[in-house]
């Protein structure tokens, strides 16, 4: 009963989304302000029906209820109840119903913080809005309903797939979609206001903080499945350039570049086409992200046949909204003057530079990814494109990314000096300098191109730093830093996210550079040396999880005859999936991690390998500042939402400061 | 009985890359080994090199990699010999011939054009900006007004 009332809620919510598109965009053309105002109510009900419809699926997930063949192909009794809920989403139809879940969520947000916006761009807004959801509703329920039900219920389910029972998976997917679908209110904001014909540095104010939650969000979803990766997948890797990586890390440089784009519209009114094409780029990576995940046209060029109308259906909608997108924006481009001036050395100058090399760097991934599809279909030439292209194609653009980062965020807006920006930068030069010289130094006879990284993030970390000081001006040193304090929280965010970016830069070259491995037979009870630790396995024994059985062994790890940690790495079988997985046992540290991952057993002994991985939390570290310093940002007074509505409280006329 | 046969599934299954019975014991040999077989794609898998991959077919490839080597192939002759058996699919690094030249000059192409285009944008608007032209944006004085309402905010 409750699976057919959140399969009627969606249908539901499906034809309100109908309603929300058409009636608030005629208003708006009209000029009827009831119509328009028909916007924000249909968005929160959008959002409440589809709340209840994903409540009801994850209900019947939660009970095990297999009459619904979702829940019999991804579920099971044993199965621990946190991997029940997060099961919802651990599959193709479960995930959209939680992509379209957060859609709507952002579009009631919408509605309710946008009392402030004119209440044409906001119907417009709720409009565009309302049809991504109307794409995706008939994309659920004409092709992956999630509610089906088995005529023959049978008696237990098929369990979710081990890799996925494991909790950084399990929340990697609702922060990637908290990002994707951010990114679909700014191709909403962007696409209203082309309809609008007008850009101005409100437009920029309101289409930031959405753009810096969906790259905050897509940051943490990201760093998530890496750290997934690293400690799921046995030998420690942080990042694959999979097809599927690559799906979410181009609208994560898209985002990045146009939440810098939109700093420029708002308080210089420049580069105001530009800022509109890379919100509908975003999106449409976006979409193009959730195309390569979902048809398997990528990974598998073959797998396209399995599912074309999924395949298809996907193919449209990004048709649909980039063609429609891109015409308006042809239309209407060219409308948009802008207004501020600047030399070619200014702030704006600098963020026109991070910009290009970002959307290069995207456009790069982009074409590795999907070149062996284009190479198959033009050139008849079957090739793989793997992470030795990416790693010789991609560096450079950060290399120099990282160098013009510290000095472009010292450059006032206008009209700059370099020298006078890089000035205050001699301390950080030094710096990096001699850390990367101490780097060189100590990993003789490898190449350069390590230490050079581990340089530049000395650079970015100090340039940060330095940004941060010059901001409190002049004067007493106790001064400054009391005035430190009460710097905005954009230029803390500013600097924390920046720094965030060095750090970890820091953690991918110190990593790949210093990364020491060590593959042998162990018998119980010996012990040997890798690097500075003394490895002994004692014991491998079996261990019973709640759905599934394990050996598990026992490695103690000593340094200089001292216990460092003792470790329990396992290899796991899941008897209802068939399926088998390692589960490495890291010692993490702040300098490094101690790795070991137990194989097969031969000649008399078993397979272990022992990593000593040096620096390797600094990579999530690094993203988890650069998220913070994104959501210090977002909390900058002048983006918090409620200022409208506060300021109408206040009496008129109060003097000018 | 049943418990059994799960515990030898679980120590039947090779889990894992490169083992300690395939690994050469020449250092030098060996670590030539490991650098070309993270160039190598295992065909059977989805995106993994031969020296990450679980399957039976990279594990036959890793023992082809050493044997050649140890009879005295260099590194160019034999990635030539794995591709002349299983075609260019098994290089993770594509060649740079023919069309493969779009893929690898489209980041510095593009890098140079947007280069360009954003100079001849910032001369056009230094050149309007000289000529003194008006850059009026439209606004009614009411919008203006509200404009700086929401800015001063």
């Amino acid at each position: 009963m409750i699976v057919e009332l959140g399969h009627f809620t969606l249908i539901l919510a499906f034809a309100v989304s109908i309603f929300q598109m058409v009636v608030p965009l005629v208003g708006a053309q009209k000029g009827w302000p009831e119509w328009m105002a028909a916007a924000a109510p249909a968005a929160t009900a959008q959002f409440l029906l589809t709340a209840v419809s994903f409540g009801a699926l994850t209900f019947a997930f939660v009970t095990s209820d297999f009459s619904v063949a979702l829940v019999t192909a991804n579920s099971h009794t044993l199965k621990p109840l946190l991997y029940k809920i997060t099961g919802v989403w651990g599959n193709h139809e479960g995930s959209l119903l939680l992509w379209v879940l957060i859609l709507t969520l952002f579009g009631a947000m919408a509605a309710w913080f946008g009392g402030n916006l004119p209440p044409r761009l906001r119907a417009r807004v709720l409009g565009v809005q309302s049809s991504i959801g109307v794409a995706f509703f008939g994309f659920i329920l004409f092709t992956s309903n999630p509610f089906l039900r088995l005529e023959s219920p049978p008696m237990n389910g098929g369990d979710l797939n081990p890799l996925l029972q494991d909790p950084g998976l399990a929340f990697h997917p609702p922060f990637l979609y908290l990002g994707y679908v951010g990114l679909s209110m700014a191709f909403s904001f962007a696409v209203a206001a082309l309809m609008e014909g007008r850009v101005d540095a409100a437009w920029g104010r309101w289409v930031r903080p959405w753009t810096l939650a969906a790259w905050l969000f897509l940051t943490i979803g990201i760093g998530l499945g890496s750290w997934w990766a690293y400690y799921e997948l046995g030998w420690g890797g942080f990042w694959f350039w999979d097809p599927v990586e690559n799906a979410s890390f181009m609208p994560w440089l898209i985002s990045a570049a146009l939440l810098h784009s939109a700093i420029v519209v708002e308080k210089r009114e420049a580069l105001k086409s530009w800022t509109i094409l890379l919100a509908i780029l975003a999106f449409g990576f976006s979409l193009i992200g959730t195309f390569i995940v979902r048809s398997g046209v990528i990974t598998s060029v073959h797998a396209f046949a399995n599912d074309p109308e999924r395949g298809v259906f996907i193919l449209f909608i990004l048709a649909f909204f980039m063609g429609g997108a891109f015409l308006l924006f042809a239309l209407r481009a060219g409308a948009m003057e802008a207004k501020g001036v600047f030399a070619l050395v200014s702030r704006e100058g600098a963020l026109i530079v991070n910009n290009l090399l970002l959307a290069v760097s995207a456009l790069v991934v982009f074409i590795g990814t999907i070149w062996p599809l284009l190479a198959e279909m033009f050139f008849d030439r079957t090739l793989s494109v793997g992470p030795p292209f990416f790693n010789s194609a991609f560096s450079p653009f950060v290399f120099v990314l990282a160098v013009v980062l510290p000095i472009g965020a010292l450059m006032p807006w206008k009209r700059a000096n370099i020298g006078r920006a890089l000035r205050p930068l001699l301390p950080a030069f030094g710096l990096a300098l001699a850390g990367g010289l101490l780097a060189y130094s100590v990993a003789s006879g490898q190449s350069a191109i390590g230490p050079i990284f581990i340089g530049l993030s000395v650079w970015l970390v100090a340039g940060a730093v330095i940004d941060l000081y010059t901001r409190t001006g002049r004067g007493a040193l106790a001064g400054r830093l009391s005035r430190l304090t009460r710097l905005p929280r954009a230029d803390w965010g500013k600097a924390v996210a920046h720094a965030g970016f060095g750090l970890t830069l820091f953690g991918v070259a110190a990593l790949t550079t210093y990364e020491s491995e060590d593959i042998r037979i162990a018998h119980i009870g010996e012990s040997y040396a890798v690097g500075p630790y003394a490895i002994t396995l004692t014991d491998v024994r079996e261990h019973d999880g709640p759905n599934y059985i394990a050996l598990m062994g026992t490695v103690e790890v000593e340094r200089d005859g001292r216990p460092v940690a003792t470790l329990h790495p396992e290899r796991r079988f899941y008897p209802v999936a068939a399926m088998p997985t390692t589960e490495a046992a890291i010692d993490g540290g702040f300098t490094r991690d101690v790795y070991v991952v137990l194989g097969e057993a031969q000649q008399g002994g078993f397979a272990l390998r022992t990593y000593i991985k040096p620096w390797a939390n600094w990579i999530w570290g690094g993203s988890i500042i650069m998220a913070l310093g994104g959501a210090l940002s977002l909390s900058d007074r002048r983006y918090r939402v409620a200022a409208g509505a506060r300021r109408q409280a206040e009496p008129k006329g109060v003097p000018a400061e | 009985m049943r418990r059994l046969v799960l515990i030898l599934c679980l120590l039947a299954t090779p889990l894992w890359a490169v083992e300690p019975d395939e690994m050469l014991a020449d250092p030098a040999l060996e670590a030539r080994a490991r650098d070309i077989s993270t160039g190598l794609r295992c065909l059977v898998c989805r995106n993994e090199s031969i020296d990450e991959s679980h399957a039976e077919l990279a594990r036959d490839l890793r023992l082809l990699v050493r044997e050649r080597l140890v009879e005295g192939d260099s590194n160019a002759e034999l990635v030539d010999y794995v591709v002349e058996r299983y075609g260019e699919y098994v290089l993770l690094r594509p060649t740079t011939s023919g069309a493969n030249l779009v893929l690898w000059l489209a980041g510095p192409g593009m890098a140079l054009l947007g280069l360009g285009l954003a100079f001849g944008y910032l001369r056009r608007q230094s050149r309007r900006k000289d000529e003194g032209e008006s850059t009026s944006d439209g606004l009614s004085d009411a919008e203006s007004a509200r404009l700086r309402e929401i800015m001063e905010d």
